[in-house]
């Protein structure tokens, strides 16, 4: 397998206000001291691949910092730090607002939460799916109508609908056009941000054969954030778990929902409710996750809400370590290790 | 039981006046609730769960007009109270959890005079108790540090916490019934188990009658011991929840279990549920609004639809109900291996 996207020690920091007020850093400042502004670690040193044609997804609560990680590999934001490497470029180097105009910015695309918001609402579906092609394959007239109609009709939306405004769709329309304006410059890596959270089990059924045949068609590689694990289990070859800024642990779908190691992966599947129940004690969190302004990096970042908590815990932040195709940041992860090892 | 449920609702209709038309929202919805018990209103959006609630808690938007029914809460009928009535019943009798806990707490009011607020209308507790009483009603939903965040403001809080403080409200005058309008929507998969949680103990601490209403199936079968399945402002199903599971008799309802990612091994199993919704406007819906998407559908299905029989522990509102397993449930009734 060739890798598509490497990611690697990316990290974004934010500067927060909050913290030591102005005047006292007002005063710091005047008697010689260092003024330091509190950040917030939306990512921190986070590191890994997505092969050509693979399937990855992202899961992990809200804050955790999905979107910041997405925002940053799609390069609509700079990173503070590492590298984004799509194929043999390194696109991190470029400044967002330059890679706007970039000839491999058609290469990375992303299709955003609620089509409904993250479509212009004063355009219509052709407009919509046309804008991408037009700016970044500069067609124009009959080509342009062609390939919008092409990509359109890939993505089950009738042709008719093409002049509809986003208010007169239906939400699976709605979501077929984000869909359709995303891969209508044929990109290699597809970022998918909730692309059913808006929607009903019967159309999001609908919304997932379709991107499933498409990958099939195309070729593309996806990374797909949901917190739906369930959708997560369904469409990926391989998870990674984020908690606070950083991956808690990544391995093959199937074996990481069934054999969990991490704490935080073992909380979140057990949280996920089920058809069929299966009398197992559900492991529940307690407590707010850790702030993520200025995190001590000594403890571990779900110290205090994991049940296990040691004296280790808070003070050897726990390193990704690699057990097979899995990888794990928690010192006790080999406890439940044999276990994943028989299943597999 | 044979006591009397806590509510009743029987007959329900609802429509909306707007522009281009009347919208037959709710249509001979029944269903009751007894005394400690935790039902589930499931459906698509559209379907009328939420309108139901409104209905019931005398809240509708002005464009919506009762038509027919009663909501039996004891002895008085919730539809034909008056507005002063209703508004000594609404927090004290029946209480609600909004969708969205951040857009329905008032963002002025710190939450401990919210909560406050509650408890002197409707708890008859003096007003210089009311405070430390917030307090230990935060404490009761499992708010660290109950006495700094009852001086927060909504927007200080997570999610999470927001709709702590809209249970805490919502329990504050010990209703006999609860309405929880998709209570977790927006939140973690991990919050919503612990939020879910602590509705469901509170519930059975206070034998209090919850109505939980969501378009997540699977979560509704975990939480609640009986689901009313509505389609289209119809009930097309009222079963306990596992004899529903295993055996729906609707063809609505297999279709929406046949699609819940849970129960599929692989995306190919979903089936997706063919047509949409009819639209409400329309003067010439059939008896069985469903009857335009069903696959079983028989010349019979022109006729009104059935009604429940009192006491009646499954309902089906089909001329054609589904009788034995179908093909497509088989391999969701294999046992689960276990998560954690």
């Amino acid at each position: 397998m060739t890798v598509l996207l490497n990611v690697a020690e990316v990290s974004k920091v934010f500067p927060v206000s909050g913290g030591p007020g102005a005047w006292v850093r007002l005063k710091r400042r005047f008697s010689g001291g260092v003024e330091k502004l509190p950040k917030v670690y939306a990512v921190d040193n986070v590191s890994f691949v997505i092969e050509k044609g693979e399937t990855v997804g992202l899961v992990g609560e809200s804050g955790c910092g999905k979107s910041t990680l997405v925002r940053a590999l799609t390069r609509l934001i700079d990173v503070s730090d590492g590298l984004v490497t799509l194929g043999k470029r390194d696109v991190s180097l470029k400044p967002a607002r330059v890679f706007a105009r970039d000839r491999d910015r058609a290469r990375i695309q992303m299709v955003f939460q609620d089509a409904g918001e993250s479509v212009n609402p004063r355009f219509t579906a052709f407009d919509a799916i046309a804008d991408p092609l037009r700016r970044l394959r500069k067609l124009r007239g009959k080509a342009l109508t062609e390939r919008v109609e092409t990509v359109a009709s890939q993505c089950g939306l009738p042709l008719a609908l093409l002049t509809r405004y986003p208010h007169q769709l239906s939400g699976g329309q709605r979501a077929r056009v984000g869909i359709a304006r995303a891969i209508a410059v044929e990109p290699e890596l597809l970022v998918l941000d909730e692309p059913t959270a808006a929607l009903d089990v019967s159309v999001q059924v609908v919304i997932l054969q379709l991107l499933q045949r498409l990958k099939r068609e195309f070729g593309m590689s996806y990374l797909f954030v949901s917190h739906d694990l369930s959708v997560v289990r369904l469409l990926c070859d391989r998870v990674l778990v984020m908690y606070l800024g950083k991956i808690v642990e990544s391995g093959p779908a199937a074996e990481v929902f069934e054999h969990p190691l991490h704490p935080y992966t073992q909380a979140l599947v057990a949280a996920v409710p089920r058809l069929h129940e299966d009398g197992v004690e559900r492991l529940r969190l307690s407590g707010e996750p850790r702030s993520p302004i200025d995190p001590d990096p000594n403890v571990c970042r779900f110290y205090g809400r994991c049940p296990r908590g040691t004296n280790a815990c808070k003070t050897v932040m726990p390193a990704l370590r690699s057990f097979g195709d899995r990888r794990v940041a928690c010192h006790f992860a080999e406890e439940f290790l044999p276990q994943a090892r028989i299943a597999s | 039981m044979t006591a009397a449920p806590t509510l009743s609702v029987e007959g329900l209709s609802v429509e909306f006046r707007t522009r281009s038309g009347i919208v037959r929202a709710l249509e001979n919805v029944s269903f009751a609730v007894d005394k400690g018990e935790t039902i589930a209103l499931v459906g698509e959006s559209g379907s009328g769960k939420s309108v139901t609630a409104y209905a019931v808690m005398g809240i509708l938007d002005p464009a919506g007009r009762v038509t027919a029914g009663r909501a039996l809460l004891g002895s008085l009928d919730l539809l034909s109270a008056g507005p002063g009535k209703l508004a000594e019943v609404r927090g004290r009798d029946i209480a609600m959890i909004f969708q969205n806990p951040r857009t329905a707490l008032n963002p002025i009011r710190p939450v401990g005079r919210q909560i406050a607020d509650v408890l002197m209308r409707h708890g008859k507790v003096p007003r210089r108790e009311a405070p430390a009483q917030a307090v230990e009603m935060l404490r009761a939903v499992g708010i660290t540090d109950p006495v700094r965040r009852a001086k927060a403001y909504p927007f200080e809080m997570s999610g999470g916490m927001c709709q702590r403080v809209m249970i805490a409200i919502a329990l504050a005058a010990k209703p006999s019934l609860l309405i929880a309008d998709e209570p977790t929507t927006g939140l973690d998969v991990t919050t919503q188990a612990v939020i879910m949680d602590l509705v469901n103990e509170l519930a059975k601490d206070m034998g209090m009658a919850t109505i939980f209403i969501t378009h997540d199936l699977a979560l509704a079968g975990q939480r609640s011991a009986r689901i009313v399945v509505m389609h289209a402002g119809h009930v097309v199903e009222n079963a306990p929840t596992s004899d529903l599971f295993a055996r729906p008799r609707h063809p609505y309802t297999a279709e929406l279990i046949a699609a819940t990612p849970d129960s599929a091994a692989s995306l190919d199993e979903l089936a997706s549920i063919p047509g949409s919704l009819p639209d409400l406007r329309r003067t010439d819906l059939p008896p069985c609004r469903y009857s335009e998407r069903c696959p079983r559908k028989l010349a019979a299905c022109a006729q009104p639809l059935p009604q429940p029989a009192p006491g009646a522990a499954h309902f089906v509102a089909c001329w054609n109900p589904l009788q034995e397993l179908p093909n497509n449930l088989e391999a969701i009734s294999a046992p689960k291996v276990s998560a954690a």
